[in-house]
């Protein structure tokens, strides 16, 4: 019984995935009963009580060693098991992410758990188990899957789960996990990070740019567009090989797979291999001068025409409109 | 210096996904079947590796059955010395971590290497698991990693950049580009692979955690609503009132 959920915190505040996992979890506890406890490692700022309490935990336990904000795998996933233990917890959610992954993997191990990862929604019960439905072929198809129950770790992608907002404020206990010798193998010797952008794979509205844009120099126009959303920017793969763009903005089949509310194409032709990263979007804008690119036919909205004129008034309208 | 680079055997990423009439099974017919795109990237890191390193070598490892061997020649000709096939479909990412961990915990490796996930079912879980069992660091998705005798430096991407980090031998490592630009195999490679050895065992018993089920694809979109370029707040104004989505 109960339902544990790791919740990924920047900066001290939970990411809005993370919320998400909560409130998915919340769905979990109604189906099986139980509480539903968040876990926060690290820095955590005072508000959080609030918002996890909002989303559906009752209560958090943290441990606020600053080690754990390195981000470091094994000993987060030790912590992790042993919150799931002292819990009682059958259940741990996590939100797609490049830590939560990796510790999903090694809790479902350690636990002897069985892993249901790229959930797009809330599963049903079924027997002892689950029928969950999962993203597969990099967004490309849907499965619905048969899970073992007992124990179940979930890892779901955003958007599965609608954010629920009632909940009352969570109490938070402080509580302190035993960093073992073995888990601390790896040093992380500094992370490099964008300042001051929006996530790419958080961000509920993404401005993309590709080949169209012609090179590096004229970025700042898709940086504009972006501002006034209020969105994070990605690229097209050719733009993140040529060095325009950095990698982590590379959204696609082998880069970053994204799920957000608007999605807006800039001078990307829309390859197979791109669209797999973006077709579960919920809206797509594709701003194209050639009327015959295949991303026409995967979007919502399209404009034929140059980007150059066409980007600058977008932004105009949008900041007009605000 | 032994390294195991795992490979999954998985459709072309130009494929148009579709399934069998009952939607029990990917429908195979036409499909190109590659090495796993990220798993390419692991293997042509490893094959550096292994050109810089003296008395490296590098064994490919793939969970499949038979059909899987033209995948397997393929590595072998991109520049794996030799190739174990565990003869059994690949039912879910435990199962194939535990054929994996057998093969690792009886071999003597030192780098486990494999794409960051496959891009067939995106679990991206098998690295993470096999460095539990072994109990080894496991770090993913991987973008440069070097060796200098027992010592590891890689970069590892998160969300909004990278890290760097610092660790030793032995670890498992899910790798992404840009590690090494893909290898594609020359007239050479093929005719060795050919010959080079390719041992055919049988999985040890696990059950799978998650099981398929029904596939279908995702609900198409309705047609493209096409905006005057010359009229640009009309598409603000869809986002706001028809999409609801600013």
């Amino acid at each position: 019984m109960g339902v544990l959920v790791f919740i990924e915190t920047e900066n001290g505040l939970p990411k809005g995935s993370s919320l998400e996992a909560v409130s998915f979890g919340k769905k979990i506890s109604e189906l099986e009963g139980g509480e539903v406890v968040g876990l926060c490692l690290g820095s955590l700022d005072g508000s959080a009580a609030e918002t996890i309490g909002k989303a559906g935990a009752t209560r958090v336990l943290h441990d606020g060693n600053s080690e754990y904000d390195k981000g470091l795998i094994a000993p987060t996933s030790s912590a992790v098991f042993a919150a799931m233990e002292s819990t009682g917890s059958n259940y741990v959610v996590f939100a797609k992410g490049s830590l939560s992954d990796a510790v999903a993997a090694r809790v479902s191990i350690k636990a002897n758990a069985s892993l249901a990862s790229n959930l797009i929604s809330v599963p049903t019960k079924a027997g002892d188990g689950f029928k969950a439905q999962r993203s597969i072929f990099t967004g490309k198809a849907i499965e619905e899957a048969e899970v073992k129950g007992g124990k179940v770790i979930f890892s779901i992608k955003k958007g599965a789960v609608e954010l629920s907002s009632d909940g009352s404020t969570a109490s938070i206990e402080s509580t302190s996990y035993a960093l073992n010798e073995a888990d601390l193998k790896v040093n992380v010797l500094g992370s490099h990070k964008a300042e001051g952008d929006v996530l790419l794979p958080e961000a509920d509205i993404v401005v993309s740019g590709g080949r169209g844009m012609k090179g590096p120099e004229n970025w700042a126009m898709v940086e504009d567009l972006a501002k006034a959303f209020g969105a994070a920017t990605g690229c097209s793969k050719p733009v993140s090989d040529m060095g325009w763009r950095p990698h982590h903005e590379h959204v696609g089949q082998t880069g970053v797979k994204v799920s957000p509310n608007l999605y807006v194409a800039i001078g990307i032709s829309g390859a197979i291999q791109h669209l797999a990263g973006v077709n579960s979007s919920k809206v797509i804008v594709v701003i194209n001068k050639d009327p015959e690119a295949p991303f026409f036919k995967a979007a919502d909205y399209g404009i034929v025409g140059d980007a150059f004129e066409i980007v600058p008034k977008f932004t105009d309208a949008l900041k007009g409109a605000n | 210096m032994n390294i195991l680079v795992c490979i999954s055997h998985v459709p072309d990423t130009t494929t148009k996904i579709k399934f069998t009439p009952d939607n029990k099974e990917l429908d195979k017919q036409g499909v190109q079947f590659v090495i796993g795109p990220y798993d390419d990237f692991a293997l042509a890191r490893a094959v550096e590796i292994k050109e810089q390193i003296p008395g490296t070598k590098v064994t490919a490892l793939n969970v499949g059955e038979a059909d899987t061997e033209p995948t397997i020649r393929k590595a072998l000709a991109i520049g794996a010395d030799d190739a174990i096939r565990i003869n059994a479909r690949p039912t879910d990412s435990v199962f194939v971590a535990k054929q994996i961990y057998e093969i690792a915990k009886s071999g003597d490796y030192q780098l486990i290497m494999m794409g960051r996930e496959t891009s067939d079912y995106n679990t991206g879980a098998v690295h993470g698991m096999v460095a539990e069992m072994l109990g080894w660091p496991g770090l993913s998705p991987v973008m440069k990693l070097e060796l200098n005798g027992e010592n590891v430096s890689l970069q590892r991407e998160i969300e909004g950049g990278h890290e760097d980090i610092e660790t030793s031998l032995p670890i498992v490592v899910g790798c992404q580009e840009p590690i090494a630009e893909w290898k594609i195999p020359n007239m050479r490679g093929i005719m060795s692979a050919r010959t080079k050895p390719l041992e055919v065992k049988e999985a040890v018993s696990a059950d799978p955690n998650v099981v398929s089920g029904n596939y279908e694809l995702p609900a198409e979109r309705s047609a493209c609503k096409m905006i005057d370029p010359e009229n640009v707040g009309e598409l603000v104004e869809l986002l706001k009132t028809e999409a609801k989505v600013i």
